[in-house]
This record gives C-alpha cells, sequence and structure tokens, in this order.
C-alpha cells in the first residue's frame, strides 16, 4: 500500500514533466497544468507518510531492475517520513505561490512550460532521495534534484549574477555528489548497494567515511564553510524556489547524514564533536553574515545556514549522547534537530515567500529601498512577522519547542549526574553558550528585516505604490503562518510523533533509551505550549481591558514626534544598515563590512555617495584563491577543449574502446 | 501551588512599582535630594490609565497591540520564575528557557512598536536594544546553565533550591560570580546605568526610554508597569541566588527573598549614583565580560564538582 503510494507519486511527477516541457507553445496549459500536477503528486506521498507516521510502521518494496547492483527499492520508515512530509507539503504550498508569482514573467511573453517540468523533477528528486532503498536510486533522485534546482535556479538567465550564482551551485553540489559517491564505494564494496546490504569494508577506517558523508551531505546542507553557494543561489532562484530549496532541499542533506551515519555504526565521540562544533560556527556566522546583508532574500539565505547550524547542535548533540553513554542526551539532542528540520521547513518557506510578494510587488530586494509595507500589504505583513518570530524561536511559535529540546538536551549533558562525564557537560555549555548567542543575533536580524521592510513609512516610490499579492499567492503564506502557530501550541501532540522517529534513529544506531526519562522530558513540550497558550490569552484579555478603557477616551493622530525637528522625511528613518552597524562592527573579525564613502568636498559640496556591502569571507579568502589556483593549474587541458564535435565523439569512441579493453 | 508560591507571585504583581520608587529614592539620597514620593510610579500607572492617547499617523495595529503582549510575556515570566524559589516541584525542565524566551517576545514586540513610528531615534534606541539583549542572553543562559550544573537540576525551582547551602560549600566561588553576570545581565536588561541612563532626556542617548517616546495614556502605563516587572523579575533572579546561602525556608525565605528584592533597588540605585554612563562602545565589553565570568564560574563548578 505505502510503496504503491509513494511509486504513484513519483510516476507522476515522472511522466508530468515531460508533458510539461512539450507545452512551451501552450503557456496557459502550462501554468494551470503545472501547479495542478504538482499538488497532484504531492497528495500520495502525504497521505503514505501521514500512515507511516501514524503507525502503519516501516515498508518497502523492490522491483527488478536491468542495472547491476540491486534492484529498484523504494521504502518508508519513520525518519523518511519525517523528512518527505515538509518536503511534500512545501512543494505543493509554494507550486501554488509560484503560479501567482510567475503571472509577472507570463506578462512579458516568457513561457513557464519549462519551469514547471523543473519544479516536478524536483519535487520528485527530493521524494525520491527520502525513499530510495538503493544508493544507485539515492544518488539518481539527488543528481535530478540538484540538475532540477539548477535549473530553476537559472530562470532569470538574461541576468548574469543569475548565471554567476547558478555556475557556482552546480559546481558546489558536485563536489558534494563526488564525496558521496567516494562513499558509496566504500559501501557497496562488497557488490550490491540496497540499503540493507550496505556495510563498511573490514579493517576500515570509519573515519574516512564520516568524512566523506559530512563534507558531501554537508555541501547540501550548508554547513560553514561550505555554505558559500547558498546565500548566491537561493536569492538567485524564483522565490517560489528559493522556499523549496531554502525550506526542503537543502534538509535532504541532513536526511543524508543521518542515514549513512546509522550504517556506519556506532559512532565515535569525535563525530559528535565535529557535528557539534560545525552547528556552532555556522550558526554564529550564519547568523552575522545575515544581520549584515541588505539584500532580504540573500538576508534570509544566510539564515538557512544558521537554521542548518542549530540542527546540527542537536544532531551532534545526540551522537555525543550516543558515544558518551548519557541517553538522555541523546534522545533530546536527536528530538530537537530533528523537529527543527520540521519547524524549519514550516517558517523558512513562509519567509521566502513573504520576501517574493514584496519582490514581486515593489520590484526590489534592498531592504533599505522599502518601508511601510504593512499598511500596503497586511497580509503578508503579518505572515511575515509570524515566520520572523518563529525563526527567532520565540513562543508562542513553533521554532521555540524545537529550540526548547536542544536546550534541554544539552542541559541533560550539563547535569549528567551519574556519571559526571566532563566531556557532556563541555558539550552542554557549548551548546548553550552558542543556542544563546544565535537567538540573541537571530532577534535583532529579524526585528531589523521586518521592521525596515514593513514598518514606518516607505523610503521609495516603489515602496509607497505596492499593493497586497493576489490570492493564490496570500493562501500558502497564510497556511504556513498558521501551522507555525499551530506547531507551537500543539506540544502535546507533538511527543507522540517525535518519539518513534528518534526511537527508531536511536535504534539504528544501536542504542536503546529508557522510554522513562528521555520522555518525560517530552513533557516539558507540553508544559512550553500551555504557557504559550497563556501568554496568547493573558494578551488577548490585557488588550480586551485596555481597548475598553480607551473606547471612552478621546484619542488623536498625530505625527511621530521629531525630537522638534519640524519637517522629518521618510529617508531619514533609521535603515537597516544603521540598525546592524554596532553588532556588525562588534563582530567585525568574523563579517568584514566594506565601505564606500566618497566625503563631501568644498563649500559647497555637489554630491557625495555611501554604500556597504558584506562579501562572504569564506568566498573571498579560501575558495577564491583555492579555484584560481586550480583554474591555472588545469588550463593546460583547454587544448583538448576546442569545439571540434568530430574529435568530441572520437574521445568517447577511444573512452568506450579502453572500458571494453580493460574488461576484455 | 502552595501558599508561598502565590504571594511570591502577588507580591511581584503589588511591589513591583514600588522598586522603581526604592531605585528612586537611593538616587535622590545619594543626590542630597528629597526626591519623589516612594509610591510616585504607583500615581504615574494611574494617572496615565486615566488619560486619552495620542497616536502617530505612521502607525499601525502593531503599534496599539505591542504594549498588551509585552505585559502578558512578562507576567508570564513572573509567574515562572517567582514560585520557583519558594515553591517545591514549580515549573518544568527547561522553564529558564520560557523566561528568557518570553522576555524575547516581549523585546521583539517593543522594538517592532518602536520601528513602526518611523522615527530615527526610536530605530536607534531599538537597535541598542537588541544589540546588548543579543549579548546579555549568552550571560544569562550559561549563568542558568552553571546552576543547572552545581544542582543537577533542569528546572528553575530545582536549580535555585538545589544551588542552597550544600551548594554554596562545594562552589561558592562559581556561584558568587553568576551571581555578579546575573547584576550586570539585569543592568542591561533593564536598561540602566552604566547601559543606558533612564534620567536622561537626550533623545539621542537613551535606549529603552526613547523607544517609546510616541506611546501614551493607557499604553504606556502597561509600558511603564511592564518594565517595572521586568526589573523585579531580574531581581528576583539575582536576589533567590544572594538568599540561598541562608538555608531558610518557608515564609522566612519568602520573607528574605522579598526583601533581597527591595535591597537589589537600593544596589541598582547606589550603582546608578556612583558611576557614570558609559560610551556606546565600552557598554558592550561589560557585557562580554559578564558572559566571561559565567564561563569562568561553569570551568569553576567543573572543576570542583567533578
Amino acid at each position: 500500500m505505502i510503496p504503491a503510494l509513494l511509486a504513484l507519486s513519483i510516476l507522476t511527477f515522472a511522466a508530468s514533466a515531460p508533458v510539461l516541457a512539450m507545452l512551451r507553445r501552450n503557456p496557459r496549459a502550462a501554468s494551470r497544468l503545472g501547479p495542478a500536477t504538482a499538488v497532484a503528486g504531492c497528495i500520495p506521498g502525504i497521505v503514505a507518510a501521514i500512515l507511516t507516521l501514524a503507525g502503519a510502521g516501516p515498508a518497502s518494496a523492490t522491483a527488478s531492475w536491468s542495472v547491476p547492483s540491486g534492484g529498484l527499492s523504494i521504502g518508508m520508515d519513520a525518519l523518511s517520513a519525517l523528512f518527505a512530509i515538509p518536503v511534500l507539503i512545501v512543494s505543493a504550498l509554494a507550486a501554488i505561490y509560484s503560479r501567482g508569482y510567475l503571472r509577472h514573467a507570463e506578462s512579458e511573453g516568457r513561457s513557464t512550460a519549462p519551469f514547471w517540468a523543473w519544479y516536478d523533477l524536483l519535487a520528485g528528486g527530493m521524494l525520491l532521495v527520502t525513499v530510495a532503498r538503493n544508493a544507485l536510486l539515492f544518488l539518481l533522485g539527488w543528481e535530478v534534484m540538484a540538475l532540477a534546482s539548477f535549473l530553476l535556479v537559472m530562470f532569470d538567465a538574461h541576468d548574469p549574477r543569475v548565471r554567476r550564482a547558478g555556475w557556482i551551485y552546480l559546481v558546489a553540489t558536485h563536489i558534494g555528489t563526488a564525496c558521496i559517491l567516494g562513499l558509496f564505494a566504500i559501501l557497496g564494496h562488497a557488490g550490491s548497494l540496497e540499503f540493507d546490504r550496505l556495510a563498511l569494508p573490514a579493517a576500515f577506517p570509519a573515519g574516512i567515511a564520516f568524512v566523506l558523508a559530512f563534507v558531501g551531505f554537508g555541501t547540501k546542507a550548508g554547513f560553514v564553510p561550505l555554505h558559500v553557494w547558498l546565500p548566491e543561489a537561493h536569492p538567485a532562484a524564483p522565490s517560489g524556489v528559493s522556499a523549496v530549496m531554502s525550506g526542503v532541499m537543502i534538509k535532504t542533506g541532513i536526511y543524508g547524514l543521518l542515514r549513512f551515519l546509522m550504517i556506519l555504526g556506532t559512532p565515535p565521540a569525535w563525530w559528535g564533536w565535529v557535528l557539534l562544533a560545525a552547528g556552532v560556527t555556522s550558526g554564529v556566522v550564519g547568523v552575522l553574515s545575515a544581520l549584515a546583508q541588505h539584500d532580504l532574500k540573500r538576508l534570509l539565505a544566510y539564515h538557512s545556514v544558521e537554521n542548518i547550524g542549530i540542527i546540527a547542535i542537536g544532531l551532534g548533540l545526540g551522537l555525543l549522547g550516543i558515544s558518551l553513554g548519557i541517553p538522555a542526551m541523546a534522545f533530546l539532542g536527536f528530538a530537537g534537530g530533528l523537529l527543527h528540520v520540521v519547524n524549519h521547513a514550516v517558517f523558512k518557506s513562509l519567509l521566502f515567500m513573504g520576501a517574493g510578494s514584496v519582490l514581486e510587488r515593489t520590484g526590489t530586494r534592498d531592504i533599505d529601498h522599502l518601508g511601510g509595507l504593512s499598511k500596503r500589504m497586511p497580509a503578508t505583513s503579518l505572515c511575515f512577522m509570524t515566520g520572523s518570530m518563529a525563526i527567532c524561536g520565540l513562543p508562542p511559535f513553533n521554532g521555540f519547542l524545537s529550540e526548547l529540546l536542544i536546550y534541554l538536551a544539552a542541559f541533560a549533558g550539563l547535569s549528567a549526574t551519574a556519571a559526571r562525564v566532563p566531556a557532556g557537560s563541555t558539550a552542554g555549555l557549548l551548546a548553550t553558550g552558542g543556542l544563546a548567542l544565535i537567538g540573541g543575533l537571530a532577534l535583532a536580524c529579524f526585528t531589523k528585516a521586518f521592521g525596515t521592510v514593513f514598518l514606518g513609512e516607505p523610503r521609495t516610490p516603489h515602496a509607497a505604490g505596492a499593493r497586497e499579492v493576489d490570492a493564490s499567492m496570500r493562501t500558502p503564506m497564510i497556511i504556513l503562518a498558521a501551522a507555525c502557530l499551530c506547531i507551537g501550541l500543539a506540544g502535546p501532540a507533538a511527543a507522540p510523533v517525535i518519539g518513534p522517529v528518534v526511537d527508531s534513529v536511536l535504534a539504528g544506531f544501536g542504542c536503546t533509551v529508557s522510554t522513562g526519562t528521555a520522555h518525560d522530558a517530552l513533557g516539558a513540550l507540553s508544559a512550553a505550549s500551555v504557557a504559550s497558550a497563556a501568554i496568547l490569552l493573558l494578551a488577548a484579555s490585557v488588550f480586551a481591558a485596555r481597548s475598553a478603557i480607551l473606547r471612552n477616551r478621546r484619542t488623536s493622530t498625530a505625527p511621530t514626534w521629531g525630537c522638534g525637528f519640524a519637517s522629518p522625511a521618510p529617508s531619514m528613518q533609521y535603515t537597516a544598515s544603521s540598525f546592524a552597524d554596532p553588532i556588525v562592527g562588534l563582530f567585525g573579525a568574523i563579517v568584514r563590512r566594506r565601505r564606500r564613502f566618497e566625503e563631501p568636498a568644498g563649500l559647497f559640496p555637489a554630491s557625495t555617495e555611501f554604500s556597504t556591502d558584506t562579501p562572504d569571507v569564506y568566498q573571498e579568502k579560501l575558495y577564491k584563491p583555492v579555484f584560481s589556483a586550480f583554474e591555472r593549474a588545469f588550463s593546460g587541458f583547454r587544448v583538448i577543449q576546442h569545439g571540434r564535435l568530430n574529435l568530441y565523439v572520437l574521445y568517447i569512441a577511444a573512452a568506450l574502446f579502453a572500458l571494453l579493453l580493460w574488461k576484455l | 501551588m502552595t501558599i508561598h508560591g502565590l504571594l511570591s507571585i502577588i507580591a511581584g504583581l503589588l511591589l513591583a512599582p514600588l522598586l522603581q520608587g526604592i531605585v528612586n529614592r537611593t538616587k535622590a539620597v545619594f543626590a542630597g535630594r528629597r526626591g519623589a514620593p516612594l509610591l510616585q510610579q504607583y500615581r504615574d500607572i494611574a494617572r496615565l490609565l486615566r488619560k486619552g492617547a495620542v497616536f502617530s499617523g505612521t502607525t499601525t495595529w502593531i503599534f496599539r497591540l505591542a504594549p498588551s503582549i509585552t505585559l502578558a510575556c512578562v507576567l508570564v515570566a513572573l509567574v515562572v520564575l517567582a514560585p520557583a524559589p519558594v515553591e517545591q516541584g514549580w515549573g518544568f525542565a527547561g522553564d529558564a528557557l520560557l523566561l528568557a524566551y518570553a522576555l524575547g517576545l516581549a523585546r521583539f514586540l517593543t522594538v517592532a512598536a518602536a520601528l513602526d513610528t518611523g522615527s530615527s531615534f526610536e530605530g536607534m534606541g531599538a537597535s541598542r536594544e537588541v544589540f546588548y539583549s543579543a549579548l546579555a542572553e549568552p550571560a544569562l543562559l550559561v549563568g542558568i546553565a552553571v546552576l543547572a550544573r552545581v544542582s543537577g537540576g533542569t528546572s528553575l525551582a530545582s536549580i535555585l533550591q538545589g544551588a542552597g547551602v550544600a551548594g554554596w560549600v562545594s562552589a561558592g566561588t562559581a556561584l558568587a560570580l553568576v551571581g555578579v553576570s546575573f547584576f550586570v545581565v539585569l543592568l542591561a536588561e533593564n536598561s540602566r546605568v552604566p547601559f543606558d541612563d533612564p534620567n536622561t532626556h537626550l533623545e539621542l542617548t537613551m535606549v529603552h526610554e526613547v523607544m517609546v517616546l510616541d506611546s501614551s495614556g493607557p499604553d504606556f502605563a502597561l509600558v511603564t508597569y511592564g518594565a517595572s516587572l521586568k526589573l523585579w523579575v531580574f531581581s528576583v533572579l539575582f536576589a533567590s541566588l544572594a538568599v540561598s546561602p541562608l538555608g531558610l525556608s518557608g515564609f522566612a525565605l519568602l520573607g528574605a527573598l522579598t526583601a533581597a528584592v527591595l535591597f537589589t533597588g537600593v544596589i541598582v540605585g547606589t550603582v546608578e549614583s556612583t558611576m557614570a554612563r558609559s560610551s556606546l562602545a565600552r557598554a558592550p565589553l561589560l557585557l562580554a565580560g559578564a558572559c566571561a565570568l559565567s564561563i569562568l564560574a561553569f570551568i569553576l563548578a567543573s572543576r570542583f564538582l567533578s
């Protein structure tokens, strides 16, 4: 039943892609059929995943396949279901959103048929990655996902910046794939690539396999310093695609890492330390880089790096809990990390859709050119505000629950009274301090982004003339915003869903947790939800009382107090750059902000200029020199690349001939 | 809930404006003035509640809603924290995070309301508020982590009660350092000297006061009362650590705790009278110092407990 539903889902995606690609001449049909097929493809998969989590248990099926190394195996267990649900729901909602978003491109006479073809392939590829039970099939899904998303990023390829972003993404994702190929070559040494047959060769150092998995999947997930493609590719893509890429596609990296670490066996402590360190680094570097940005989508992309960091902190604590023998830390760390995967999918896709709506209506992504949109786009504004509070981990929204679980994992490490494991308390301290700093900085960043874009007065005519987006773009945002609140208030319901998933992960690592202590700690989720509801109720009653008082009073409207200045102008408002400047200045060692200032000169200064930008330190200092060196080293090979097709065919023939000789 | 826990919450609700009065009276004594009456803030709040309101034409519903939600958040923080030192089994695992993040929600809305006015001065205050609190957050939570390490508990009640006499004997230095760190956080979170001067009347130099420049009437009453409650909450955190070595319980503990909270007002007033407001560039160093103290306390606690 469940494998059949999954196959139906994947086949719908796979079959509709070529049909859509053929509709290039008929854009109207493509713009209707595209979202319809995407949503139709998602539904059977969502049903299958919900059935699995509701207690149907793991299921899998294998069909024979005329390819060596195993069959066409797909299956679904709790872990796959937990990743497949956000993947499919966000894909479906972003498809509805993109229908409205692409109207602009359609009115310019561009065909959206290829977009929808690639979109269906992207969704299908992501689903295949989460349900594949054969490494070759996994790799197929992985590459379809990577190439389809690359082509979607290139949707606006007439812009040279988009082309540059696309190429950076393509190179980065294939560096990751290369590592994954290496990992599979090691694990599949026995000849079969079925997941349940994969194993390390005897006496092979597991550390090498761990590093390959960490780099390979970490590139997709976006751990610092493997993150450089993220702030390039996510802003360049159409906003619906940004929502999918940032909300769920990067999570396939987390899925792959977990899935294959379980195959590598009992983790030594240093794996956990690597993940924890990568998590804290990604979190802090991500949020600081985000603070320095004034491109709204680039800011959100850096926040994905930050949130992947938070997830990695959770998983790192989980692994450390296993290897140090602190079961509560293991359980809570995995629970928090996995719940944050779901939560981040919800609020990050919401935020990217909000940013896309702003971009669509104002034509700019520069935060400092916006302002005052909450009056002009009230629904978008409310949704973006909800997402902002959720991503900061504030109650009553969903982000609070997952961050609470990760903090609890850290506290479990701190007060591991039985053994007083010193390493556990060091890990707990690192996670607590890191999360606290990340949380404080994230709040600074999102008050900056939300406040400058939506509050105050419009800074430019573009912002002043903005209107609310239409229903097809509004509805997905409202659904996601409601989900942020509902998950936040559904702490008691979260425990039975997330508990079995974590149990299956722990069982995969050969570790069992007594249901007592760890499951008790999940009770904290219920208490947190009750407190969240209390905040809402209290706020409502205080507001009702205050409104009742004001009803009989005289209220009047006046201009904002300008401290005595007679004619304040919108351009005098505090800008996002000024807002973030003290923090960016303090952490100048991590984010380098470049200033260009043309000082006014003379008695009657004619024009002056001031601008700042913040390039990625890792790209500037690490990747650029390395890749330039590679380019110089390999430039000799240009001799064989000359554009003569007949000689290229000869290369292929020669390669096949050489293979034939080798195998004979 | 026992009578002790209930009384601790009621004490916070009723006495919070008095704490502000004590701070101001202390400052007046240092300056050789008679100063405002101790109950001045109650009168201010009552007066504001009787007034109408003026709203800036730039503002939206966020500006009108924010003071109510902010007050609700601080109330929840009070309910979570105030009974914790006196009531056994109060709270839940990780309720310290609820305390920190409920106050975070309050901060988000205060800052959003400030930016909603479109005033550059309020934007400036908002920027400083998030700057200071981003640095205060690690100092606070690492401090709580130290207490969790010492007491072996995970809820605020077990953390604050567990750090009693035995905790001070085995890891007294660490607890004292955490106390200092908490006090610095108290000053930063409540916009007191040396981070901010609540007396200043130059918009350019203020932090909290400038963010609420455009608030008026009942909304401003909510803001004022919320700020007093927040000072009370942080004072309880500091005071409960300070009275924990006395080994009291029951009404004696409740009385000592309330007295210690009110005395915290005297300390804050003394600091405010004897120190100058530090420059904007130096204030973060003080907070970084508080973080460093918390981490040092953690190292000491780990060293002596293992």
